[in-house]
């Protein structure tokens, strides 16, 4: 087998305030969207993904983008009506203390970004992804600099800790913790730090993103890890865990050639701005994701659960027999679901394959393997709602 | 019976004509949790240095190249339904394949046990 790659030093890759604990917990180290990130610590992957669904798990995922978008009116609505011209979202409907997931559209109604945006009184506060995150700020700026301030805090470190243990683990600290409900976002005061806590995460298991001030990340991080309950986790299960909870992956599954209608994303996008609705339209795209609400679109993300026991990756070229030469999809991500012991993956199909149960084939290695389109999650979710 | 290492972390085993091949427990350790393993088909006809074999851990796929040219008489069929035994016995029962060695001067570029334990110093 090929000899274990090291990875090449230019750019330096950037490193987050949790880095020195990530080294000491035994982090096998590697370069993710620009930065030094843990793929995995010394248990593994696999017990690392166990043990979220079983206990509780501790991300770093401090690579990610916090923006503060405060509105010069004093107004949260001034804000929020801006942003919507850059989402489909309904941002005007989005209550102080909750959170929604969005995506930033471009003139095709592609998706530029995947995002969380909380309402937290008088701003909104942004989650966006590592890579994205430049110009999601350029973004931002263009467009809402006249309305409001967009700031984006460098300065914060954030966690997510994730499982069926997370709640009993942080409400040591703040018991209204276990009021929260999921999506529920806010400012908590934690162990003395000035916390943004949302019962949110990229698990499927209930847990909580926390962004905390950077410079108290590491100790704040060593007193949850030294709950019993609690692992640290790497980028490896984060990925497997996403896929069982059928999540997608900016730039693998989503990207700017890809509507949130094609991506199984219409939950997303809330009746009042649709058409008929009380601001339809009004965000980049609309056309396109407005028709394709109505009708359809022409390909569709779907679950595919492999019938062998080969992992179908991403990448894999998919068909529609075990012979045709004409591909008609691509598996965008796969792997192996430890908590099923099975292979999953995800991918895109015409409309004309999109039923549950079709079989299609997928190109590994020269070979036609079979896959049964299959509902996602794989893995039911355990939100608190 | 003798035991030879690739730079590419397989083990032999030599058995007169025959050889048994695997890949070393560091090759497991750097692979992670093994959660499938695709073998040759017996009768294949392999040359040195093709791949004849993918180890998938949860998160990527790694080639296992074949370290001399033969033909493959036997597969080991336990790896199909129990793929970690690659990680809790790498060097015995995880044994991948065995091949009648087509040309023994092929073997004369591998590593004894203690030329490897320096490779992976």
């Amino acid at each position: 087998m090929p000899a274990v790659e090291v990875s090449p030093s230019p750019p330096p890759l950037k490193q987050t305030p949790l880095h020195a604990l990530h080294l000491a917990r035994g982090g096998k180290m590697v370069p993710f969207a620009g930065h030094d990130m843990p793929v995995q610590y010394g248990t593994g992957v696999l017990r690392e993904h166990l043990h979220t669904r079983s206990s509780a798990g501790l991300f770093d995922v401090s690579h990610m983008g916090q923006i503060r978008l405060l509105p010069k009116s004093g107004r949260i609505e001034d804000a929020a009506r801006a942003l919507e011209a850059l989402v489909p979202q309904d941002i005007l409907a989005l209550a102080p203390g909750r959170q929604r997931y969005a995506q930033f559209t471009n003139e095709a109604g592609g998706i530029l970004d995947d995002l969380m945006v909380a309402n937290f009184g008088d701003h909104l506060f942004l989650v966006v992804n590592a890579a994205c995150k430049a110009d999601d700020e350029t973004l931002l700026t263009e467009h809402l600099s006249d309305v409001c301030t967009v700031e984006p805090l460098r300065d914060r470190a954030l966690l997510a800790l994730q499982g069926p243990k997370a709640c009993s683990v942080l409400a040591k600290y703040d018991a209204t913790i276990s009021a929260m409900k999921f999506m529920d976002a806010g400012p908590r005061r934690l162990a003395g730090l000035d916390c943004f806590v949302a019962r949110s995460g990229y698990t499927g298991e209930d847990g909580f993103e926390i962004s905390v001030p950077a410079e108290a990340a590491e100790g704040f991080a060593s007193e949850l890890l030294a709950d019993a309950a609690v692992m640290p986790i790497g980028l490896g299960a984060r990925d497997s865990l996403r896929l069982e909870a059928g999540l997608c992956l900016y730039g693998h599954d989503l990207d700017g050639a890809t509507t949130p209608v094609e991506a199984a994303l219409e939950w997303s996008i809330q009746k009042s701005r649709r058409k008929g609705g009380a601001r339809p339209g009004g965000f980049p795209g609309a056309d396109e994701i407005l028709k394709q609400l109505d009708h359809g679109a022409p390909r569709r993300r779907l679950g595919l659960k492999p019938e062998g026991r080969a992992p179908v990756r991403e990448g894999a070229r998919l068909f529609a027999d075990a012979t045709s030469s004409e591909a008609i999809g691509r598996v965008t991500s796969g792997g192996f679901a430890p908590s099923l012991s099975a292979p999953v993956a995800m991918g895109y199909l015409p409309a004309s394959h999109a039923a549950p149960d079709t079989v299609v084939f997928a190109e590994v290695r020269g070979q036609r393997l079979s896959l049964r389109v299959a509902p996602m999650p794989f893995v039911p979710n355990t939100y608190k709602r | 019976m003798m035991t030879l290492y690739t730079a590419d972390h397989e083990w032999l085993r030599i058995d007169g004509d025959v050889a048994t091949i695997g890949v070393t427990d560091y090759a497991q350790s750097q692979l992670g949790d093994v959660v499938f393993v695709e073998l040759p088909k017996v009768g294949r006809t392999l040359k040195k240095a093709e791949a004849a074999a993918v180890v998938e851990s949860v998160k990527a796929a790694s080639d296992v190249y074949a370290p001399i040219s033969g033909e493959v008489l036997e597969i080991n069929n336990d790896l199909a339904g129990e793929p970690a035994l690659v990680n809790s016995d790498a060097a015995g029962k995880a044994w991948f394949f065995k091949v009648k060695i087509a040309d023994k001067s092929e073997l004369n570029g591998l590593m004894d046990e203690a030329a490897y334990q320096k490779h992976i110093a």
